[in-house]
C-alpha cells in the first residue's frame, strides 16, 4: 500500500474504490466469534470452493465480516442486495444458497420463520429481531470486511477524519458536546466535556488518549463484536479525538481473552500505518498519532480507569484515589483521556452526520443509540442497538420475543456484576443512565440478562458476590473483607441456614460496603444485593423462614419427585449418575433421596414433565 | 492557601495537605490503622472515612488521600461516618480478634461484638511492611501478590528475598502482629512477611554487639540454653 500524503489523496482513493465496485449479488457470512464457534468457518470453506468449482467469481462476491447481532441464529448468511437473511445455515444448505444466489432466487424453507404467523421472512430488516432496533453502530459490520481497510474506505470510511480536519479541534469539541454523547462505558459522563477538559490541560509533556476494551461483565460481549467487526472505526474515532484533545499517543487496552478481536486490531493498525493515516505528519496536516496495543491480562478490575492506567504502566492493576483524576494525572503522570470502545465507535458517526442530526435518536440527556447484549431466558439471544429511552418491554418481548420456555420472565439484570435486577413490574422503564440508577441497577457497559421464574435471585446475588469477591483488586478492606462475607451470608442463605439478623446484617454491610469502597467496582459491588433485597425480599425470606427456594435452584432446599406423568420408559434410570432412581418398565418410577445428588437431569431429560422440584 | 470547613469551622491549611493532616493538626481525632508518618498515604483499612460535600452528593472518602479542597465541607464524625467505621471495626474483629491495636479501636467505638463468623487471619493488608520496606528501607522485598481473597503480602516465589537486610522494619510497624512473633515456625508466621526471616542471633556466629530487632522472641536465650545443656552433657560424660 502506498503512503497517502494528502486529503485529497485518500480522497480520490476513495473515489476510486466506489468506482470499481462491481455490481453483482454478495455473500456477506457473520464470522464473528459466535458466528466461528457454531459453523461459520466451514461455510466460509465450502463458499470458496463451490465459488471456485462453479465458476461464479465474476458473479458472486464473498464478504467475511464480524458479528451481524443475531447470535441465536448463527450461523447466519446475509445476501446482498436483496437482504436475504438465512438463519441456522448447514453445509448443505450453503451450496443450495449459492446455487439460489447465482439464479437470483430464495429458497423458502431456510428462511427464518416468524413463530407467531408462521410464515417465513425473507429481508433481514423485517425480522422481528431486527425490525425494532436503530442499528447505527452495528449495520456497518454486515457492511465491512474487518480485515480489508478497502470496504472501510469504501463505505465513507475515515471521511469524517477528513471532515475533522479540514475544520478546527475546538469545532470538533463542540460538535461531540452539543451532540450530547455520553461515555459508554456506565458512567455516563459526558464525552466531549472530557475532551474538552483534555484539550485545556497544557500540553509541555505529551497527552494520552485511551480506548478501554477490557469488557469483563458476564454475558456482555458488545465491545468485542465492535472492534472484531468494525476495527476501523474505533481508529478513527480515536484519530478525531487526538486531532480535537492534541493528544500525540494513543493505547488501545483489550483483554487477551478476545483472540480474534486483538487479530483484527492488530492488522488493522498495521493497514492505516501502512496508508500513513497513524504515524507522522497524517495525511500532510503535520497532525502527529500513533496508536499502541496492549493486552490486559483478564482482571475484572483492571476496566476500572485509573487501575487501566497502572496496567498500562506495567504495574499491578489497582485503582487509586481520584482526585487526581485521569485528565490531570493519567498513565505515567501525563494528562489522559479515558472513553470506551462503543464511545470511539460513535464519534466518526457524529462528525460524519453532524450533532444535530445524531441527537435527533434517543432522549433529551440520552443521546444516541446504545448496543446491548440481550441473553438469557429470551427466545432470540444475541446484540442489539436500541435508541436510548426504549422501554425495557419493547426491548424483551418484541426484539428478544418473550420467554424462550414455559415460565415467564421475572427481571432484567442489567449492567453485569455491578448493576442489579430490574423486575417486570417496572419493565415501561426507559432504558437510560438516569432511569435505570433511579431504580437501583446502572446502565454500565450494556449486558441485559433476562431472568424467568426458574431463576433464583439468592443464587443470582450469590454469583455475583462469588465473580466480585474474587475480582476485587483487595486493596480496600472494605472492598476484599466485604465481599467476602456478604457472599458468606448469601451462600448460608442459599443453603438454609440463615437467620432474619443475618439478613439484616447483610444489608447493613451492603450500604457501608457502597459507602466506604475507593473506586467504581467496590462502590457498586453491594448492587446485586441491595437490588434483589428491594424487589425480591420475598423470595429471600422464604429461604429463611420456610427453608424453601421458589425458582427451585438452591440445591439444598429442594428435592426431586417423580409425579403421576410417568410412563416408565427408563430415560432417567438411564441417565441418572448416581443411580438414585428405580422402577419397573411401563411403571411410575421413584427417586431415592438418599442417593440423589440433585443435580437435575432426570429433570431436564424427562419427556413427559414428570419430574418435578418441590 | 486553600480555606474549607471542618465539622463547621472554617480553617485554613497548605495546599497539598490531606485532609487527614488538617484533621489531626486541627485536633479533631480520626482513627487510622494503615497510616504512618513518613509513609506515603495508602487508604486500604477505610477506617479513616470523612463525609464530604452536602445533601444529596455528600460522600465518604477516606481521608488520608483525599487533598483538601477550596470550600469542601468536611464531617469528622457524622452518623454516616460512626455507623461505617463502626462496620470497618466489626469486620476487623471478625477477621483478627487478636490484636490489641484492633481491640483498642473497638473498644473506643463501643463495638462489643461482632456478628460474622470468626476467622483468626491476622493480617489485614495494610500494606504498612510493604511500604515501610520500600520507601524507608529502600529494600522493596516484600510486596503483595494475587487479588481478591487471594492476596497475601510476601517475598516473590516464597523464598528468603536477597534484597532483605533483616532491618525487621515490617514487623515494627505491623499493627496485628508485634506481640506475636512466632520465632523459627514460619509455618505459624502471621503476615507473611516475616515468613522468610530467620532471627539474626541463629543466623551469626556471635550476635552480641548486634541489635535485634525481633525483641520478644527470646531465640537467642534458648540458643544458650541449649549450648549450656550441650555443654553441661558432655561434662557430665
Amino acid at each position: 500500500m502506498e503512503r497517502l500524503k494528502s486529503i485529497a489523496d485518500l480522497r480520490s482513493m476513495q473515489s476510486l474504490i466506489v468506482g470499481s465496485k462491481k455490481n453483482v449479488p454478495t455473500i456477506v457470512i457473520s464470522a464473528g466469534t459466535c458466528g466461528q464457534a457454531s459453523g461459520a468457518n466451514d461455510l466460509i470453506r465450502i463458499t470458496k470452493r463451490e465459488l471456485l468449482a462453479k465458476n461464479l467469481t465474476d458473479r458472486i462476491q464473498l464478504r467475511i465480516t464480524g458479528c451481524h447481532g443475531f447470535c441465536e441464529m448463527e450461523p447466519s448468511v446475509l445476501i446482498e442486495p436483496r437482504g436475504t437473511f438465512y438463519p441456522k445455515v448447514g453445509m448443505k444448505e450453503m451450496v443450495e444458497i449459492i446455487d439460489a444466489v447465482a439464479r437470483d432466487q430464495v429458497i423458502e424453507n431456510l428462511l427464518f420463520v416468524d413463530p407467531e404467523t408462521e410464515r417465513p421472512i425473507e429481508k433481514m430488516a423485517e425480522l422481528p429481531f431486527y425490525k425494532k432496533q436503530v442499528r447505527t453502530l452495528l449495520s456497518r459490520n454486515e457492511k465491512v470486511d474487518p480485515i480489508r481497510i478497502y470496504d472501510y474506505i469504501e463505505n465513507q470510511g475515515y471521511s469524517a477524519l477528513i471532515k475533522a480536519l479540514e475544520n478546527t479541534p475546538k469545532w470538533v469539541i463542540n460538535e461531540v458536546i452539543s451532540s450530547g454523547l455520553r461515555g459508554r462505558g456506565g458512567a455516563g459522563f459526558p464525552t466531549g466535556i472530557k475532551w474538552q477538559m483534555l484539550a485545556e490541560q497544557p500540553n509541555g509533556r505529551g497527552k494520552f488518549i485511551v480506548c478501554n476494551a477490557d469488557e469483563g461483565d458476564p454475558g456482555a460481549y458488545m465491545d468485542r463484536s465492535l472492534l472484531e467487526g468494525n476495527p476501523h472505526s474505533i481508529i478513527e474515532g480515536m484519530l478525531i479525538g487526538a486531532y480535537a484533545t492534541g493528544a500525540n499517543e494513543g493505547f488501545i487496552y483489550v483483554r487477551n481473552e478476545y483472540p480474534l478481536a486483538i487479530k483484527h486490531l492488530v492488522i488493522a493498525l498495521r493497514q492505516a500505518r501502512e496508508l500513513g493515516l497513524l504515524g507522522k505528519d497524517i495525511l500532510g496536516t503535520g497532525f502527529s498519532f500513533d496508536i499502541h496495543l496492549v493486552r490486559g491480562a483478564g482482571a475484572f478490575v483492571c476496566g476500572e480507569e485509573t487501575a487501566l492506567m497502572k496496567s498500562i504502566e506495567g504495574k499491578v492493576g489497582e485503582p487509586r484515589q481520584r482526585p487526581p483524576y485521569p485528565v490531570q494525572k493519567g498513565i505515567y503522570g501525563k494528562p489522559t483521556l479515558i472513553n470506551n470502545v462503543e464511545t470511539w465507535a460513535n464519534i466518526p458517526e457524529i462528525i460524519s452526520k453532524g450533532a444535530k442530526e445524531f441527537a435527533k435518536v434517543g432522549t433529551k440527556n440520552n443521546a444516541g443509540t446504545k448496543i446491548f447484549s440481550l441473553v438469557g431466558k429470551v427466545k432470540w439471544t444475541g446484540l442489539v442497538e436500541v435508541p436510548m429511552g426504549m422501554r425495557i418491554n419493547e426491548i424483551v418481548y418484541d426484539i428478544g420475543g418473550g420467554p424462550r420456555g414455559k415460565a415467564e420472565i421475572k427481571a432484567v439484570q442489567t449492567g453485569g456484576p455491578s448493576g442489579g435486577c430490574i423486575p417486570k413490574e417496572r419493565f415501561d422503564l426507559p432504558i437510560d443512565y438516569d432511569s435505570l440508577t433511579e431504580a437501583g441497577s446502572i446502565m454500565g457497559s450494556g449486558g441485559m440478562i433476562v431472568m424467568d421464574e426458574n431463576t433464583c435471585m439468592v443464587d443470582v446475588a450469590k454469583y455475583f458476590m462469588n465473580f466480585l469477591k474474587d475480582e476485587s483488586c483487595g486493596k480496600c478492606f472494605t472492598c476484599r473483607k466485604g465481599t467476602q462475607r456478604m457472599y458468606e451470608i448469601l451462600d448460608d442463605i442459599s443453603k438454609g441456614k440463615a437467620t432474619l439478623a443475618e439478613l439484616e446484617l447483610l444489608e447493613e454491610l451492603a450500604e457501608v460496603v457502597k459507602d466506604t469502597t475507593m473506586c467504581g467496582l467496590g462502590q457498586t459491588a453491594p448492587n446485586p444485593v441491595l437490588s434483589t433485597l428491594r424487589y425480591f425480599r420475598d423470595e429471600y425470606r422464604e429461604h429463611i423462614n420456610n427453608k424453601k427456594c421458589p425458582a427451585g435452584v438452591c440445591k439444598e432446599l429442594i428435592t426431586y419427585a417423580i409425579n403421576e406423568n410417568c410412563t416408565g420408559c427408563g430415560l432417567c434410570i438411564k441417565n441418572c449418575p448416581s443411580g438414585a432412581i428405580t422402577g419397573k418398565k411401563r411403571e411410575r418410577h421413584f427417586i431415592d433421596q438418599t442417593k440423589c445428588i440433585k443435580c437435575g437431569v432426570c429433570r431436564s431429560i424427562c419427556k413427559f414433565d414428570a419430574v418435578v422440584v418441590k | 492557601m486553600i480555606n474549607l470547613y471542618i465539622n463547621g469551622l472554617k480553617v485554613t491549611v497548605e495546599e497539598g495537605t490531606t485532609l487527614l493532616e488538617a484533621a489531626r493538626f486541627l485536633g479533631f481525632p480520626i482513627p487510622t490503622l494503615c497510616y504512618l508518618d513518613g509513609l506515603k498515604p495508602y487508604g486500604a483499612c477505610r477506617l479513616c472515612v470523612v463525609e464530604i460535600g452536602e445533601g444529596e452528593k455528600s460522600r465518604l472518602v477516606s481521608s488520608c488521600t483525599y487533598p483538601v479542597e477550596e470550600g469542601l465541607k468536611v464531617r469528622t464524625a457524622s452518623s454516616r461516618v460512626i455507623k461505617a467505621r463502626k462496620m470497618v471495626l466489626e469486620l476487623l474483629l471478625a477477621s483478627c480478634p487478636q490484636s490489641k491495636t484492633i481491640q483498642d479501636l473497638a473498644s473506643a467505638y463501643g463495638v462489643k461484638q461482632q456478628r460474622f463468623k470468626q476467622e483468626f487471619e491476622d493480617c489485614i493488608l495494610c500494606g504498612l511492611c510493604v511500604r515501610m520496606c520500600e520507601e524507608q528501607m529502600m529494600a522493596k522485598a516484600i510486596g503483595f501478590r494475587g487479588r481478591g481473597e487471594n492476596r497475601t503480602v510476601g517475598t516473590p516465589f516464597d523464598i528468603r528475598s536477597e534484597e532483605c537486610r533483616l532491618c525487621g522494619g515490617c514487623i515494627y510497624v505491623c499493627p496485628t502482629c508485634q506481640l506475636r512473633c512466632t520465632y523459627t515456625e514460619p509455618e505459624k508466621a502471621i503476615c507473611g512477611s516475616c515468613a522468610n526471616l530467620s532471627p539474626p542471633c541463629l543466623e551469626k556466629e556471635k550476635f552480641d554487639d548486634m541489635m535485634c530487632y525481633m525483641a520478644p522472641c527470646v531465640a537467642c536465650e534458648i540458643k544458650k540454653d541449649d549450648e549450656r545443656n550441650k555443654s553441661s552433657i558432655e561434662k557430665g560424660g
